[in-house]
């Protein structure tokens, strides 16, 4: 009986666990398929963190600050292994993963948007990050015009 | 209005300062999005609810910004910033910042 009682106690945990590995594995996987796609389609909007602007500015170019941001979690499984880490230390890879996933993202998203304006090239990019429950926020943003080339 | 994140915008030459300018707010998510998130962090992924949350916060500081700007009788905003901070466990501060300037095209 009391080898029931004890799975039945652990039952919900391992669900978590379980959905967490199988489920989030997916996301994740899908997520990368997504971000490895975009990224090659907007190949053609250059990116630099250069303060003045290289390759030139067309005359008559509208010139604009951008910018874009995503808020992304980890799954519970993960979020188990990074909490075994903090206790041995060392590097915690899941969180590593999360946060590169995040950035991909948002600089998706603002080249997505210096594209909507017409514009193709972006300077100046800056990232600002911050932890949100058991998340990563990740802000992006600089300045979208059209190159000279 | 102008508003980059250079110091600079090729043909426009800058011929009065007008002095830092900055616009904040401090949001705090509901219950609804809280749970929501509470299931995300289980799956792993976006939190989209959070996402839209922080969007809205950063147009709303850079809202209040550009007012300030058009207060002091600037025609653009240079060197843009942002910043954020966990204020308290439910609220985050969004902050943009930049210095107001008059232009004139070359």
């Amino acid at each position: 009986m009391e080898e029931l009682e004890l799975l039945i106690y652990f039952s919900g945990f391992i669900f978590l666990f379980l959905l967490g590995l199988i489920v989030g594995g997916r996301n994740e996987k899908n997520h990368l398929k997504k971000l490895d796609i975009e990224e090659k389609e907007l190949e053609d909007i250059h990116c630099s963190d250069i303060k003045s602007f290289p390759e030139g500015v067309k005359p008559g170019s509208t010139i604009t600050a951008v910018s874009a941001q995503v808020v992304i979690a980890n799954d519970y499984f993960k979020t188990l292994a990074g909490s075994l880490r903090n206790i041995f230390g060392g590097e915690v890879k899941s969180y590593e993963l999360l946060i590169r996933r995040g950035r991909r993202e948002a600089v998706v998203r603002l080249k997505k948007e210096a594209r909507e304006l017409g514009l193709d090239t972006i300077c100046n990019i800056r990232f600002e990050t911050s932890n949100i429950s058991n998340g990563a926020e990740v802000l992006v943003y600089g300045t979208a015009y059209e190159r000279n080339t | 209005m102008i508003v980059v994140s250079t110091e600079t915008v090729p043909g426009y030459r800058i011929t009065e300062v007008k002095g830092i300018v900055q616009g904040n707010t401090v949001r705090a998510k509901h219950v609804g999005r809280d749970i929501a998130a509470g299931f995300k962090n289980l799956v792993g992924g976006e939190l989209k609810g959070y996402t839209e949350l922080l969007t809205e916060a950063r147009r709303e500081a850079l809202e209040r910004m550009l007012s300030q700007a058009s207060e002091l009788g600037a025609n653009a905003v240079v060197n843009l910033r942002f910043a954020t901070s966990m204020i308290s466990a439910g609220a985050a501060e969004m902050m943009a910042y930049g210095t107001a300037v008059v232009m004139v095209q070359e």
